[in-house]
């Protein structure tokens, strides 16, 4: 396996941010931007392709990049989570790059190479998240993404872009400044490090109480894990252009806070001391509360990205649920759960964009018939939605497997229960589009011949919708991935 | 010669070179002569700072003995300060050459020997150890200083100026007062000596009207709230370049006199207990971040914003000072050299902004983003930098003040940091979107990019705040070998 690159952990956060910066060098020739944005994405799984044989191998060293003071550190590392979210982003990175360029040029949209490059700094900051070795590592690139997905969410320009846009920037930095960077510099108080450990860092140091008050400031000041009441940016960003919709408010952006919940959990609380907390028990209710919340309101969603959104707000809590309940079983789904709702989710927003590009349509009333006209992307779209409810053969049937018996195992009945409504909740709300599509007719007057997006998006949205069931299949390596945390006693 | 006997010198350079640029025709060599006169203070102060860090550095003027004659004396307290005024006086002149051609084409010469005049001035305030000394050196600074805004083109500069000179005037008289109250009571203005002396006649009424007396006076040139209303208007009508300067040096002088007085002379002891000076400061600093941030949102004029986000990042170093403990003193002193940096760099932005654009109104900068890209994201990063985001100078100082107000477990304290840091966030991000998310206004003109001359030395300012973000070397040690230094305690185990 030496033909993969082995790169040192910094190299692999850089490669994106270098990417970024030729595409937006790229000037107005379309040829060189396109090549670019390729070899990035292509560059980046091959890094991290290498990263993963080298970690497997136990031959990956962490790596200290800068001090800015003593015990404040730039610093990286690889532990299986992060390992999980880099290849998830990867690789649906290389997907989306067709679907994006096609998207893009069909679309009409200008400045694409701000576009781009800013596409491509987000992949890098989500890169830097996975391998954070410590807290401050860990809110830089937070920061970085929430900064530069600003630019690809007003996008347009419109007032209606910037507006939302607003919101988005405004919530994710508000949270992260007034909750997050405060708990972290309480955390430095009183344990004097920032490191990321097996077992957690806190047992010990602070009393439960205390504790306690910093996981509230920390799952609420994650605002990029959308729970409620912090979840408005994520309805907000879908002005964006779908692509970003796709890979970043499905995938990067939203899963990068999912991790650092469950990053925080595992290794600065600690999952036993998180099970002693008293107050643990308040964010695991708004978590499920955000669950069963968020898919009510998309279920009264017309408009169909919006309604999306609100499904990703509610498969979001899933992961923050499954990381409060606090159990191995149930954590190593909540990891899982990333994984299969990010390739779960994505086909659904390949879609809504591919409906739009070809008949201009936003509406799930607008759907009747279309099946007949778009088979291939309405069938990308069903399976998209049996796994992000999670029904077999589709890989959203594992994760939810491992959430609800790690329910079951810590005894919380009604998050059981909270889980089974919500899997009900998800049939009410992704299955009607479907149904409208293939069952109705069209409305009158439209010719029932097919008439598919490009090909450049058509062709991705397949592919992540085979990658959905492909993971039905192949669950067995990630489980075996997210398992190593808890192998050695952890 | 040893180093000693180059300190004052610090101070000689720039007064003397005064009067010659004065005399100096055209428009170059009067420039030429101020920048090398900073840049040899510069030298100076920064050769003087490594061996301040260790012992106290005295020299006696014409070798008169202290206390009967006058003495410059450097601990790493002020050697910090007067490396931060020599060097942000050398990194702005470069910049000045462009920005003053276009603001003052004529008499240049008087400009920049009231400039230099200034500059004496704020260094002689810091490296003095006698009391009636630095009122001197605070009138000579502040004359100057009301000239050089009066310089402006708008004419609201003159008012500008004006008003700084009456409220300057007061806030200098009662400084002088308070001075003469302590001379009465001890019978020195050597500060040292003072210091020596006090405890016998702390418990009298005339001590205590003499600290009050001081802090007001002070407090006036710091621009505390509510003294600071002289501040948006001086620094809105000032020649860009005189903003420049006076954003990074002014008030930093101020503040560091005020805690020499507070914690020198008068022991911490007596400054906090006897007096309730710790809970009075804390609240002022608490309004001016407020008030300042919340003004400063709704600000028309960008360069006028900046001024008010000045008011309100006084207000965090004063509320460092007001923890009374080694870690908040280090954070103030580490804003003030942070602050001075981010703000500096903003305005030399904004200034690259005007020299093309005319006027600063947020209206009539909309799309400007893409038409001046170097200047709109040099102001974009020195934005980030007041913001507080990690590997920005801003953080470091933010980092430390969140970290004082968490160990004296003042949590309501680390809430209103917070808030007023997503204050910022506001201000900054309305000119960013003015810039760059809204369409140039149909008909405006097409601005050029701001010549070369203006924008290397605004990188460099934005570079800095970037180095002193991730390499804090120099300004943690410097800040806490001069928190160290007034508490008279080693803070030993600072992380």
């Amino acid at each position: 396996m030496d033909l993969l690159p082995q790169f040192s952990l910094a190299t692999v956060v850089l490669l994106p941010f270098i990417g970024a910066l030729l595409i937006g060098l790229a000037g107005r020739s379309a040829t060189l931007r396109n090549a670019l944005c390729w070899a990035s994405a292509l560059a980046f799984l091959l890094a991290v392709l290498g990263l993963f044989t080298g970690f497997q191998s136990g031959q990956v060293a962490d790596q200290l990049v800068w001090e800015l003071m003593p015990g404040l550190r730039i610093a990286f590392s690889v532990e299986p989570l992060g390992m999980l979210f880099l290849l998830l982003s990867s690789g649906l990175w290389l997907l989306a790059t067709p679907y994006a360029i096609g998207y893009m040029q069909k679309g009409g949209y200008d400045h694409l190479n701000r576009f781009f490059a800013c596409y491509a700094i987000a992949l890098g900051s989500a890169a830097g998240i996975a391998l954070a070795d410590n807290l401050l590592t860990m809110f830089l690139f937070y920061e970085i993404l929430s900064v530069s997905t600003y630019p690809l969410v007003a996008h347009t320009g419109t007032a209606k872009a910037r507006g939302g846009a607003r919101t988005y920037l405004g919530l994710l930095l508000l949270t992260s400044i007034c909750f997050w960077l405060p708990a972290m510099i309480w955390v430095y108080a009183a344990t004097g490090t920032l490191d990321f450990a097996a077992g957690g860092i806190l047992e010990g140091q602070v009393s439960p109480l205390a504790a306690g008050a910093m996981l509230m400031l920390f799952m609420f000041g994650t605002g990029k894990a959308a729970l409620m009441p912090f979840h408005r940016w994520l309805p907000a960003a879908m002005v964006a252009p779908t692509p970003v919709s796709a890979l970043l408010h499905a995938v990067a952006v939203v899963k990068a806070g999912v991790f650092v919940v469950l990053k925080l959990a595992v290794y600065t609380f600690g999952l036993d001391f998180l099970a002693e907390m008293a107050l643990s028990d308040i964010v695991l209710y708004t978590a499920a509360f955000t669950m069963l919340t968020a898919s009510l309101i998309a279920m009264n969603q017309d408009n169909l990205k919006a309604r999306l959104a609100y499904s990703t707000v509610s498969q979001l809590s899933y992961i923050v649920v499954g990381a409060m309940l606090a159990n191995a079983i149930a954590a190593t789904g909540a990891g899982m759960h990333m994984l299969m709702h990010g390739y779960g989710k994505i086909p659904l927003f390949f879609c809504a964009g591919a409906i739009y590009l070809a008949s201009k349509k936003t509406l799930v009333s607008e759907l009747d018939g279309l099946g007949r006209r778009m088979p291939v992307t309405m069938t990308a779209f069903f399976l998209g939605a049996l796994c992000v409810i999670g029904i077999p053969p589709l890989g959203g049937l594992w994760s939810k497997w491992n959430l609800v018996s790690g329910a079951f195992d810590g005894g919380y009945g009604i998050i059981l229960i909270a889980f089974l409504i919500s899997t009900l909740l998800n049939i009410a709300y992704l299955l009607p589009p479907v149904l409208r599509a293939f069952l109705k007719p069209l409305p009158d007057g439209q010719p029932a011949t097919v008439k598919e997006a490009p090909l450049m998006c058509v062709i991705p949205l397949s592919l992540t919708a085979l990658g959905a069931v492909a993971l039905f299949f192949l669950a067995g390596w990630p489980h075996a991935l997210v398992s190593q945390i808890f192998a050695n006693g952890g | 010669m040893n180093l000693l006997e180059w300190l004052p010198f610090i101070v000689l350079i720039p007064l003397i070179s005064s009067g010659i640029v004065a005399c100096l025709p055209g428009r170059f060599w009067p420039w030429a002569f101020t920048l090398l006169a900073a840049l040899a203070s510069a030298v100076i102060a920064a050769l003087v700072l490594p061996e301040a860090m260790g012992s106290e550095l005295s020299y006696p003027f014409g070798n008169w003995q202290p206390p009967i004659g006058i003495e410059y004396r450097v601990d790493a307290a002020n050697a910090f300060v007067a490396l931060l005024v020599a060097g942000m006086a050398a990194l702005a002149l470069p910049w000045a050459k462009a920005s003053v051609d276009q603001e003052i084409p004529e008499r240049q010469g008087a400009f920049y020997a009231l400039f230099l005049m200034a500059l004496a001035g704020l260094l002689g305030i810091t490296l003095s150890g006698d009391a009636f000394n630095i009122f001197v050196f605070l009138e000579i600074s502040s004359l100057a200083t009301y000239a050089i805004i009066a310089h402006g083109r708008d004419r609201r500069a003159l008012l500008a100026a004006f008003r700084y000179l009456i409220m300057g005037t007061v806030g200098a008289t009662f400084l002088l007062i308070g001075i003469a109250f302590l001379y009465m009571m001890t019978g020195t203005l050597n500060l040292a000596d003072m210091a020596e002396r006090l405890p016998e006649v702390s418990d009298t009424r005339a001590v205590r009207a003499g600290l009050a007396f001081i802090i007001v006076g002070l407090g006036l040139k710091l621009a505390l709230l509510p003294l600071h209303l002289w501040l948006p208007n001086a620094y809105t009508y000032a020649p860009h370049f005189v903003t420049v300067f006076l954003a990074g040096t002014a008030t930093k002088v101020a503040l560091y006199v005020m805690l020499r007085f507070i914690f020198t002379v008068f022991s911490p002891d007596y400054s906090f207990v006897v007096l309730p000076l710790s809970s009075v400061l804390m609240v002022l600093a608490v309004a001016g971040m407020f008030a300042g941030s919340w003004v400063a949102m709704f600000q028309d004029n960008i360069k006028r914003m900046l001024a008010y986000s000045s008011v309100a990042q006084v207000g965090y170093m004063v509320l460092g000072v007001s923890l009374v403990s080694a870690i908040g003193l280090t954070a103030a002193f580490l804003h003030l050299f942070n602050h001075a940096l981010m703000k500096t760099a903003l305005f030399m932005a904004v200034g690259c902004l005007a020299y093309r654009a005319g006027s600063l109104k947020i209206q009539s900068l909309q799309g400007c983003g893409r038409e001046m890209p170097w200047t709109m994201t040099a102001f974009a990063l020195a934005g980030l930098s007041i913001i507080g985001v990690p590997t920005t100078a801003g953080f470091i100082s933010k980092w430390y003040l969140i970290l004082a107000a968490v160990e004296a477990q003042s949590w309501w304290l680390v809430g209103l940091i917070v808030i007023t840091s997503m204050m910022a966030v506001y201000y900054i991000w309305r000119v960013i979107e003015a810039a760059w998310m809204t369409e140039r206004p149909e008909g405006a003109t097409r601005l050029k990019e701001a010549p070369l001359s203006l924008l290397i030395p605004t990188w460099v300012l934005v570079a800095l705040n970037f180095y002193f973000g991730i390499d804090t070397r120099l300004t943690v040690g410097a800040s806490s070998a001069a928190a160290e230094a007034l508490l008279g305690v080693p803070t030993g185990g600072l992380p």
